[in-house]
């Protein structure tokens, strides 16, 4: 038998080949040699094999059938065996395998050895893919190198019990003694990897934190020395002694100057030494910057150090070098919620940043941007902002918009520039704007009363223009059919009036109706406007004529309302004025952040029927008893309403049934949650109010409570009391999945005792998404008359990597303000 | 440091270092997607980006991208001198070292690569003591017999 090929005359051969498949031929025969090889037991060309196998693994082919032979070779004397041996271990095997155990024998061996290079080996095989069951038998092999004077095998077995200490965390008392005398050490090698060590301890410890705390002194001491030694020919980059060091020196002291006064005040002069003294031209000096102003930022230092700490992110910010400016970007995003105005002063820098192109910085640039408006420099500010969102690329537009309009929402100067922000963003991004815009602003615009004429026309002469936007269309549509008589008397007084008859406005609806542009949704805004443009013009019969031809439509949705509409006309004309007469003003309940919007009917009194749209009772019959029942009946409990769907999915039956049931029932009701914009990246909530959206409703009196955490789902609910009702508590669940796959088809029930009433309100949707990069948002409505103790029982489905999963859950900790 | 990644503008993989448990296929896959990723930026942009969880240093050397996945509490800039620090070990070890170098003694670079770094973290700061020690190794290594010379 030939000796088997070389390594490189293998490599080389395989580069020759012209395609894919040459190179699977090539491979599929060598494969075959080298298994022959192992079959043969032949100790003299293991080793060549095996590196041969290894490069072939590299080029994606599977080599599990060396694993075995790399273990071998761990066990011969040779070093060259053991080289490829391990190097084929930590490339091969992985802890999931069982066989990796076999290595532990070896591995104690050789860490024992009597050459250094050897247990060097051994000591980074192990610290670089030990698993638990191997750390564990060979933690004392490793704390007893760790106390060697050889300091090359000493640095390795510091960073080799970090490893341990992550895979099996009891065991870190055990190094403790050993780390008593490392910092005394000269050898960079050592200190640094005994810094990483009792930083890894002090990490994951309070003990161990307040244990060495004491180190401080010490640890100030060598970096002085560090910044002020000479030059140092070993260590220097670029003119800085050891950086690497450093670095993992002011690590280690942020996290034992946290919280604590006196570690923070003995580090304060070496901080401000290293913040003023380092040589900024190159990257390595500002990467110390960069940690020293983390660590400033951590620690509990006076404000002067903090202002420096901020304006050397400052100055980071115009260095030409974007990964600083990144850098810069995301440290001040981190810091703007504490020192608010000390990043404040950097804010036109930050601007200029939106016109970076970089994605990652502009993305930065415009969250940092958000979070530091205020009222102050809200118009300037939404100037740059609305620029940026014209010429921005798309995946930003949708974030972008939102962050406007809540900004503007907290910030707004007057009514009319509030408006006249919505209209821009509308006109400019609106096809980006989020479903749940949709109902925040048509509530902003009926509050704004004395600006609906002027609101009403813009909008009309923006749909002039263009009908293709579909959240503006919508918004639009429901204007002119609230306001449509203020849009035809001219009666603006912002600006000019325009002259508009009542056919124009009726063709523009009309039009968008027949349009391929429209979505089903806004055909359904279109097909409403106009029924209420009845009460409010005088060509009423053009209305009935459009309003019966879609008594035929092929939409379901379209059709119902205008079967709806035409019954209004027929039989219930009496009632058609008061049934669409103006809305009054919608009250919110959380006033911070995007939250979900509880329009509850302020009258009480039956007669006056605030619908958006007409309940959609199926047959003319019912509707006969239910209309009769509302207007004449005695019910006073006040009616919950939903805003209007914007989900083209929920077809029909959207509405609560507000004359059917008017007590709240169990089991998901018809109607939909206005859709909680959860689903918005978090760091927008973040950036623009001081806590997250639980505080606020918290703020609202009741706490916020975990009801379930499992398997990577967490079901948190926070409280509000429906308005007027006291009764009613209004608990929203925010379903969240910290796993790396998404949860689909999930699915939320709950159930409670027979002496509450539950209305559970649709989901915003039915997907989780993984890593918690969105929540889930569903509304329960629990009515309490009795004012018993709340207890739930959850029933959730939802399939998670292809398989279904069930649980069922009982919740008992709810706070007692919920249901006393 | 979770892992280091080396690969070519083409997109294969020359070096791949893990210092985090998981299987074959899910190494593969993030390979994939990530070497997808690096290759579709613009050379001007930011050498880092968030992936997944991760923060990604990358740095283009040549014909070689050296990709580093670190963990949020790391320092993005030194990271990038890391690499840096590899790159130039690599050079004194292969005199002005280029891709092929790597593809042909890619059993080096791993071994320069591990007295380096360790565990996802640097061992030594001293580009003269990583350098010598693989010297001493490779001499052992001529020394066919087996191991008789003492620890230095």
């Amino acid at each position: 038998m030939p000796a088997p090929i070389r390594l490189r005359e293998l490599i080389r051969t395989i580069r020759t080949a012209r395609t894919q498949a040459e190179e699977r031929e090539m491979i599929q025969k060598e494969c075959a040699a080298i298994r022959s090889s192992f079959r043969e037991e032949d100790n003299t060309y293991r080793c060549r094999n095996v590196a041969k196998l290894l490069y072939m693994h590299m080029l994606g082919y599977p080599a599990h059938f060396g694993q075995l032979e790399c273990l071998k070779l761990i066990a011969s004397q040779k070093f060259t065996d053991k080289r490829i041996g391990y190097l084929g271990a930590m490339l091969l095997l992985d802890e999931r395998q069982d066989v990796h155990l076999l290595m532990t024998n070896c591995i104690k061996n050789d860490l024992n050895h009597s050459t250094q290079y050897v247990q060097g080996l051994a000591l980074c095989t192990l610290g670089c893919m030990g698993s638990s069951e191997m750390c564990r038998d060979l933690a004392g092999e490793v704390e007893k190198l760790l106390k060697t004077s050889n300091s090359y095998l000493r640095k390795k077995a510091a960073l080799c019990a970090v490893h341990v200490i992550r895979k099996v965390p009891e065991l870190m008392e055990m190094f403790l003694p050993a780390t008593k005398n490392l910092l005394s050490e000269k050898n960079h090698g050592v200190l640094h990897t005994s810094v990483v060590l009792l930083t890894e301890m002090c990490e994951r410890s309070p003990d161990m934190l307040a244990h060495f705390r004491k180190l401080v002194p010490q640890l100030v001491r060598i970096l002085k020395n560090l910044i002020m030694s000479g030059y140092s020919p070993e260590h220097d980059v670029s003119g800085i002694s050891d950086p690497f060091l450093q670095v993992r020196i002011l690590r280690l002291l942020r996290i034992l100057g946290k919280s604590d006064d006196d570690s923070s005040e003995a580090m304060n002069d070496i901080l401000a030494q290293v913040a003023t003294n380092t040589e900024t031209s190159k990257n390595v000096g500002n990467a110390i910057l960069y940690e020293t102003v983390l660590t400033i930022m951590d620690i509990k230092s006076e404000s002067g150090l903090r202002v420096l700490a901020i304006n050397i992110l400052g100055r980071f910010l115009l260095n030409n070098d974007k990964n600083i400016r990144y850098v810069a970007l995301t440290s001040l995003l981190k810091t703007v919620q504490t020192d608010h105005n000390a990043v404040q002063r950097h804010r036109s820098t930050i601007v200029d940043c939106l016109k970076d192109l970089d994605v990652s910085i502009k993305r930065r640039a415009m969250e940092l941007s958000f979070a530091l408006v205020n009222g102050n420099n809200i118009r300037g500010m939404m100037k740059e902002l609305l620029y940026f969102l014209d010429s921005c690329d798309p995946e930003f537009k949708a974030d972008c918009a939102s962050g406007v309009f809540l900004a503007a929402e907290k910030y707004a100067p007057s009514k009319r520039w509030h408006i006249d922000t919505i209209m821009r963003v509308l006109t400019t991004a609106g096809s980006y704007v989020r479903d749940d815009s949709v109902p925040n602003l048509i509530q902003l615009i009926t509050n704004s009363v004395e600006m609906h004429a002027y609101t009403v026309q813009r909008l009309y002469k923006a749909l002039l223009d263009d009908i293709s936007q579909q959240p503006l269309v919508q918004v639009a549509s429901w204007c002119i059919g609230e306001y449509g008589d203020l849009l035809v008397s001219g009666q603006c007084e912002e600006e000019e009036p325009i002259q508009v008859t009542e056919d124009e406005v009726l063709d523009v609806l009309e039009g968008l109706l027949v349009s391929n542009l429209s979505t089903p949704v806004t055909r359904g805004y279109a097909l409403t406007a106009i029924m209420k443009l009845s009460t409010r013009f005088s060509s009423v019969n053009r209305i009935k004529k459009v309003v019966s031809i879609y008594g035929s439509s092929i939409d379901v949705e379209l059709q119902q309302r205008a079967v709806e509409y035409n019954a209004l006309f027929k039989k219930y004309d009496h009632m058609r004025p008061a049934l669409l007469e103006r809305m009054p003003i919608m009250e919110k309940t959380a006033t911070n952040g995007p939250t979900e919007i509880v329009q509850t009917n302020g009258e009480t009194e039956p007669s006056v029927v605030e619908a958006k749209h007409p309940p959609p009772v199926t047959q003319p019959a019912n509707q006969a008893n239910d209309l009769l029942d509302l207007l004449g009946g005695n019910d006073v409990v006040p009616v919950i309403q939903t805003t209007m769907p914007t989900k083209p999915a929920s077809a029909g039956g959207e509405l609560l049934d507000l004359l059917g049931d008017l007590s709240l029932s169990g089991a998901p009701a018809p109607a939909p949650a206005p859709s909680v914009p959860t689903s918005q990246p978090s760091f927008l909530l973040d950036g623009l109010s001081s806590q997250p959206l639980f505080n606020d409703i918290a703020a609202a009196g009741i706490p916020p409570m975990t009801a379930y955490s499992k398997n990577g789902l967490k079901i948190d609910f926070t409280f509000e009391r429906a308005n007027p009702n006291p009764n009613i508590a209004v608990i929203t669940i925010h379903a969240s999945n910290s796993t790396e796959a998404d949860m689909t088809d999930f699915v939320f029930q709950a159930a409670v005792p027979k002496t509450f009433q539950l209305q559970l309100l649709s989901p915003s949707s039915n997907v989780v998404p993984a890593l918690n990069q969105g929540t889930v948002t569903q509304v329960i409505r629990v009515l309490n008359l009795q004012k018993q103790q709340l207890r739930m029982r959850i029933k959730l489905t939802y399939t998670h990597k292809g398989s279904p999963v069930q649980d069922l859950a009982e919740v008992n900790n709810f706070p007692p303000q919920s249901w006393q | 440091m979770q892992f280091m990644l080396l690969f070519s503008r083409q997109g294969k993989l020359r070096l791949q270092k893990w210092y985090v448990p998981l299987s074959d296929k899910e190494k593969k896959k993030i390979t994939r997607e990530l070497v997808q990723t690096v290759l579709a930026r613009k050379p001007k942009m930011c050498s880092f980006l968030e992936w997944r969880d991760l923060k990604i240093v990358y740095k283009r050397y040549a014909s070689l991208y050296f990709c580093c996945a670190i963990e949020d509490q790391d320092n993005e800039l030194i990271t990038l001198e890391i690499i840096h620090r590899y790159v130039e070990l690599l050079d004194k070890y292969f005199g002005s070292v280029c891709e092929l170098d790597i593809i042909f003694n890619f059993e080096k670079a791993y071994f320069i690569l591990d007295e380096f770094v360790l565990g996802g973290e640097a061992q030594e700061t001293s580009k003269k003591n990583v350098l010598k020690a693989i010297e001493q190794a490779d001499l052992l290594q001529e020394c066919m017999t087996s191991i008789k010379m003492n620890s230095c």
